[in-house]
């Protein structure tokens, strides 16, 4: 599914990622843990193609295309999705209306016909449903004044709509209370299938005892210093990373 | 990638797809203005001996007056002298009684710029009278309007038809020494559109005018006179356009609203005359007197989409005269490349009660410069009266400017005054989001600039709603689609 390699990146001028090796086969979930300040985020702005995280070397591939070079809208319409840890607000542009532009935009790029506003309408008020939000929301303009959970929840709601191939989630566990956590591994565990990967950033096992991941990875110092099984996740919670920094920096086959 | 930066680029390159020339055949005055010129042009219209008299005695007065200087903008000194007073598709000196006489090469030009004249393809409900120069040179369903007592017609036949009318309002609202512009503007006028709405009519359909300079070396001084009768309804709208040149182009216009006793008037203009180029060169210089007296529980509506010209200096104000008179309103004013605008609007409450609300909505790009100005004003008799006024930038790049003037005086301790401003820009992490969903920088800032003026779109015509969103997108679109 995605295919990284020695990834090197930078943030103004300074070097977060440092060879990173990362191989997600189709259906599966990978969970990255590690010290604030490792990287993680980094990755995530890196595959999605913000502005400002610069690539020095390596390479990415999603379903088998190169997406280093393409832009972020691009790589959207190619399937890579990232759930932000701080979802921005965009007063004054409907919910719906941005919704709508964004399933456009990718159904376009697959090729599949775009849905009519009644279609869409009826479509986004089942997702809205599924994520637990009231149907308000979707006039409410993108994010302007949504609690912590909601624009969340909303982002997953995005997620759902997109059907994209990857996601990365990156801390959306992060200020959830456990009702709205639960919300949110529900969806991300209905959306599991064998055709969608998922990269789940976190720094809670408990996350992980609602998303079962395949693997574990632990991310330290912009490198991939160990990989395991679910287990890891919790040998991680006892010992803390300490333990791993200075470690061996073999990549995640 | 796209980022503020990029769109900065992106946006510079706009396409201006009015920006064609016709080549009719015309007949242009020699640059120059004097009495003369002035003589010619009343001839030229057949007018009545007290018409000429009154475009004299105002170019008498502009030439004691000076050019105003307040206003945040910059140009170069205009030679009034270099300018051409008068020009007409030659067709149109034997006056064509029907569209069918209209020359076919001047309704192509109206088709080509979506506003097709012929009453069967026109858009259901609005009647339009087309102004190309300085003569109108069709005006659609008139007979239609007829039935219900409406008057729809070039201002230069009403000053046959209907001289008491013109005699009574023409003046009553903008006089002619009003300010320098006006003076010049009622000394040379050339067409423009006459209505007048009969006591209790509601106005069956919306009534329209489109204002298209082609001739080079031109100015258009066109005089809007819109009567509406006590009790009366009519939706009014404007649009306008011009070919590309490298010179600038001055466009004075004046235009008059009176809406009597109960009556209502909404007035709403879509105004995109040629910018000039991403480098500042050429562009429409749009000085315009637009003014409104509302009469006892009388209510004004000023609604303006200004995307186009060089330079605007616009002020489209209520006079609210009569009690309970409501005054309104709203404007998108966007400026980008070297464009300038200064525009607002004046409240002067005069009677009880009386209550206006603006909304302003300025959006700038590219290293343009975009100010708000609003006076309002509490009479010795604004008892009670109330304003709220409402005016929000948005700032597209870090080389444009945008900036407030709020004026406020008031005479009277029981009205209130409430005023609410705004700056903010699109950030990195808004476009971030909507690009990581798929959507293109350009239709990001679209949206985010079509929602920031979605409160002023609302009181559009339908129809006209959704061309004002398109004409946003154009006019931040990058010449690459
Ligand atoms: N936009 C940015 N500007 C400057 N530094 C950044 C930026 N993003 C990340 N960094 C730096 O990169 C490093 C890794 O950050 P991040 O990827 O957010 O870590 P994590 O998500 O693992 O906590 C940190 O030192 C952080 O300060
Ligand atoms: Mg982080």
């Amino acid at each position: 599914m995605i295919e990284i390699k020695d990834l090197k990146a930078s943030v103004e001028e300074k070097d977060i990622l440092k060879g990173l090796n990362l191989n997600i086969g189709p259906g599966e979930v990978h969970a990255i843990m590690g010290p604030n300040g490792a990287g993680k985020s980094t990755l995530g702005n890196v595959l999605a193609g913000r502005e400002g995280y610069e690539v020095t070397g390596g390479s990415a591939t999603l379903n088998g295309k190169d997406i280093l070079d393409l832009d972020p809208e691009e790589r959207a319409r190619e399937g890579l999705f990232l759930a932000f840890q701080y979802p921005v607000e965009i007063p004054g542009v409907s919910n719906l209306e941005f919704l709508k532009a964004s399933v456009d935009a990718v159904r376009e790029q697959q090729g599949k016909p775009a849905l009519d506003s009644v279609q869409f309408l009826k479509l986004a008020r089942e997702k809205c449903k599924a994520v637990n939000l009231d149907q308000s929301f979707l006039k409410r303009g993108v994010n302007e004044g949504f609690s912590g959970g909601e624009k969340k929840r909303n982002e997953l709601m995005q997620m759902m709509l997109l059907e994209p191939s990857l996601c990365i989630l990156d801390e959306t566990d992060s200020g959830l209370d456990i009702d709205a956590l639960q919300v949110v591994a529900e969806g991300v565990n209905a959306m599991r299938d064998a055709n969608r990967s998922f990269i789940v950033v976190t720094h809670y096992q408990r996350l992980l005892d609602y998303i079962v991941p395949d693997y574990v990875h632990v991310l330290a110092n912009g490198r991939i210093v160990k990989s395991g099984g679910k287990e890891l996740a919790l040998e991680l919670e006892e010992k803390g990373y300490g333990w791993l920094e200075n470690g061996n920096d073999n990549g995640a086959e | 990638m796209a980022t503020n930066a990029e769109i900065e680029s992106q946006i510079k390159a706009r396409e201006y797809k009015a920006g064609f020339v016709t080549n009719i055949e015309s007949e242009t005055l020699p640059p120059g203005l004097d009495e003369d010129v002035v003589r010619f042009i009343s001839a030229k219209k057949g007018e009545p001996e007290w018409l000429t008299e009154w475009r004299l005695k105002a170019y008498r007065e502009w030439l004691t007056m000076t050019e105003p200087d307040w206003a945040h903008i910059g140009y170069p000194k205009i030679d009034y002298q270099d300018i051409s007073y008068y020009s007409a598709p030659k067709s149109m000196d034997d006056k064509p009684k029907s569209l069918d006489e209209v020359d076919p090469e001047l309704l192509a030009v109206y088709d080509k710029l979506g506003i097709p004249l012929h009453e069967q393809m026109a858009l259901a409900g609005v009647a339009v009278d087309a102004v190309f120069d300085s003569v109108s040179v069709a005006t659609t369903f008139r007979d239609k309007l007829e039935e219900a007592g409406v008057i729809f017609m070039p201002i230069s036949e009403a000053v046959h038809e209907y001289p008491e009318l013109i005699k009574k309002y023409m003046g009553s609202v903008v006089p002619q020494r009003d300010n320098y512009f006006a003076a010049l503007n009622s000394a040379v006028f050339s067409d423009g559109s006459f209505v007048y709405i009969p006591k209790g009519v509601r106005c069956p359909m919306e009534l329209s005018t489109y204002f298209r300079i082609n001739e080079a070396m031109t100015g258009q001084f066109e005089r809007t006179l819109i009567v509406a009768d006590e009790g009366s309804y009519v939706s009014y709208l404007e649009g306008c356009t011009a070919p590309m040149r490298d010179e600038n182009q001055l466009h004075a216009a004046v235009v008059e609203l009176v809406a009597l006793d109960g009556a209502e008037i909404k007035y709403s203009t879509v105004q995109n005359w040629y910018p000039g180029d991403e480098n500042g060169k050429g562009g429409i210089y749009n000085f315009v007197t637009k003014r409104a007296v509302a009469h006892t529980n009388a209510k004004v509506s000023w609604t303006q989409v200004e995307t186009g010209s060089a330079v605007t200096w616009k002020y489209p104000s209520c006079v609210l005269k009569g009690d309970n008179s409501i005054g309104e309103f709203y404007s998108v004013a966007l400026t980008n490349n070297y464009q300038q605008a200064d525009t607002g609007t004046k409240m002067i409450h005069m009677g009880k009660n009386t209550k206006s609300t603006i909304i302003s909505k300025g959006i700038s790009a590219g290293k343009s410069q975009n100010a708000y100005r609003g006076l309002v004003r509490m009479g010795p008799m604004a008892e009670g009266a109330r304003n709220f006024t409402q005016c929000d930038s948005l700032l597209l790049g870090d080389k444009c400017g945008a900036h407030t003037f709020p004026y406020i005086e008031s005479k009277h301790p029981s009205a209130v005054v409430e005023h609410e401003a705004t700056t903010s820009t699109v950030s990195d992490d808004q476009l971030f989001l909507c690009q990581q969903r798929g959507i293109d920088t350009e239709k990001a800032v679209s949206m985010i600039v079509n929602g920031f003026c979605k409160e002023v779109f609302k009181e559009l015509p339908m129809e006209f709603a959704v061309e004002a969103g398109k004409l946003l997108e154009i006019s931040l679109e990058g010449s690459v689609g």
